[in-house]
């Protein structure tokens, strides 16, 4: 079953971590990332920019109206996701429990996922697009 | 993060609307200063055994407020307190309390009282690193050594600089009321150009000083992308979110290990940060749409062109002369005329591009003898048509305007590369 990691936190508290902080958060997820793809349960990873950098196309009006922001105006943000390969649901809540303990606080939401293409983008890092 | 590293971070996002709500209720920036700290501490011992609140900035508000009220009364037994009705709506479960307030702030324009908090730090009377001190210890919470120290002065002399700006702030009685569109314009106005101030005072800080200064350019744009949850459809304000983060994403590229200042042109751009340079055109990208565009939205423009530019001599100087030509119009300044010299001293060919800058200015000589960047220019344009005396005597001015040993440093390398110019040419002569 494809579950959906769906990552949630309050964006400003984000924001307020260190440098170092940051990068240590990003290392002990990697570690856990690290072990789900040696073990062919992880598909993409995904972090998103601040929701600062989001626009909403709204299409329920002709025509549909750009919004600078994200969709919902909410005290925790959408600020990245994981899908996983997983047998069930408690499968999936142990990935959870493992990401939650590399970075606390905030919340993930855990979605079974109905369609998925692969698709055909290249990884893409931050340090990796210099070239 | 692990243990109560969470905690710092929290406190620290969750202040300037802490402090702005405090300060509407408190009417007082000491007293919210306070009451905030108080809340801090609280929370300090709080919050490791019972996990965050599910409002941070809401619990902060509601325990700060009552800690004020409770100073209140102990220090004036008989001074009225502000606004009992509100105190007595809080409810006694916390969690509905901390629900019930958050809903009420949403309500209330918290978006005009943070920039109402962000807004006092920029009285027109309060000198330069006034705003910027100010702006620091109250909105963001730096401790006064650390701005202290970011600013050369003793700990002393900047608690009593800060005392002397919040009392001048206090006497300025900037209302409470919710803005009218035009006040509110001038008020981001003046926010957006107090936060490039705090920026600039981090980014113009030499290798040396940069330890203690470079937080203010993290600081500056954690406070703009601040400003633009609250006002996500200025373009202005995404315009100088974009020109913060494309500055700063060269930070780690601007001075060699011995700490002399690199120029754009020299700079590894492999250093150059690819997460902010990535974020800065983003926004560059919405502020666009709005076709209205400002001053901060050319200059993001500006760096954008540098950082899309894989190598130095890949950059697109024409359209930089055309971005610094209209930001000539829109803010006539002589500084502006100078950037664009340099543009258009690469963007036309090897001899007519620095004669042109040299024209272009030749009209600034008296507003800008006292600047340090002016002589170091007109010494590269002459040294390029072959000047050499001419472009010593400006390197030489240049030296001695020069505000840091790295400014000197880099226009001293110039000076040597004159002499082994003319070194060469001697031989050659010979």
């Amino acid at each position: 079953m494809l579950y959906a990691i769906l990552c949630y936190h309050d964006e400003a508290a984000v924001c307020a971590w260190s440098r170092e902080q940051d990068e240590a958060v990003m290392a002990r997820l990697g570690a856990v990332q690290e072990r789900l793809a040696a073990d062919g349960t992880l598909g993409p990873v995904v972090r998103l920019m601040p929701t600062t950098a989001a626009t909403t196309l709204r299409k329920d009006v002709e025509p549909p109206l750009v919004i600078d922001g994200p969709f919902a105006e909410t005290k925790e943000q959408l600020l990245g996701f994981y899908l996983v390969e997983v047998a069930g649901l408690e499968a999936a809540l142990a990935i959870a429990r493992a990401l939650g303990a590399a970075n606390p606080g905030g919340a993930y939401e855990l979605r079974p996922v109905g369609h998925f293409h692969p698709g055909a983008l290249p990884e893409r890092r931050p340090a990796s697009e210099a070239s | 993060m692990s243990g109560i590293e969470w905690i710092a971070p929290a406190l620290k996002a969750a202040r300037p609307k802490a402090m702005a709500a405090l300060l509407r209720y408190f009417r007082d920036l000491d007293t919210a200063e306070e009451a905030f700290q108080e809340a801090c501490l609280r929370a300090l011992a709080h919050w490791p055994r019972q996990g965050p609140p599910r409002d941070t900035a809401a619990w902060l508000i509601l325990v700060g407020r009552n800690a004020g009220v409770d100073a209140l009364r102990r220090r004036r037994r008989d001074a009225p307190l502000p606004d009992e009705a509100a105190l007595s709506e809080v409810g006694a479960d916390r969690d509905d309390a901390e629900a019930d307030l958050a809903e009420r702030l949403d309500a209330s324009h918290y978006r005009d009282d943070i920039l109402r908090l962000l807004f006092v730090c920029c009285h027109p009377d309060l000198p330069r690193t006034g705003q910027i001190a100010l702006a620091l210890r109250v909105v963001s919470g730096v401790p006064t050594a650390r701005i202290a120290r970011a600013f050369l002065v003793s700990e002393a002399a900047m608690e009593q600089r800060l005392t002397r700006a919040k009392a001048r702030v206090a006497r300025a009685a900037v209302p409470f009321e919710a803005p009218g569109g035009p006040e509110r314009e001038a008020r981001l106005a003046a926010v957006a150009a107090m936060l490039y101030l705090v920026f600039n005072e981090g980014y113009s800080a030499a290798f040396d000083a940069a330890g203690d200064r470079s937080p203010l350019c993290d600081e500056a744009i954690r406070l703009a992308r601040l400003l633009l949850r609250l006002f996500p459809a200025e373009p202005e304000i995404l315009g100088l979110t974009a020109l913060m983060l494309l500055q700063h994403a060269r930070a780690a590229a601007r001075f060699d290990p011995h700490g002399a200042a690199i120029l754009l042109e020299a700079q590894d751009r492999t250093r150059w940060d690819r997460a902010l340079i990535g974020e800065g055109l983003a926004l560059l990208d919405k502020a666009m749409r709005h076709n209205r565009a400002g001053p901060y939205q050319i200059q993001a423009a500006v760096a954008a062109l540098h950082a899309r530019a894989a190598r130095a001599d890949a950059t697109d100087w024409a359209q930089i002369d055309h971005l610094y030509a209209t930001l000539e119009r829109m803010q006539p300044s002589p500084v502006v005329t100078l950037n664009r010299a340099v543009a258009v001293s690469k963007a036309r060919g090897p001899i007519e591009g620095p004669a042109e800058a040299l024209a272009l200015i030749a009209p600034l000589e008296a507003a800008l003898s006292a600047y340090f960047y002016f002589h170091g220019a007109r010494g590269a344009f002459l040294k390029a048509l072959g000047r050499r005396a001419e472009a010593r005597v400006a390197f030489d001015r240049a030296i001695a305007l020069a505000g840091s040993a790295a400014e000197a440093a880099f226009i001293r390398a110039q000076l040597d590369a004159l002499a082994e110019g003319e070194a060469g040419a001697d031989r050659a002569n010979a």
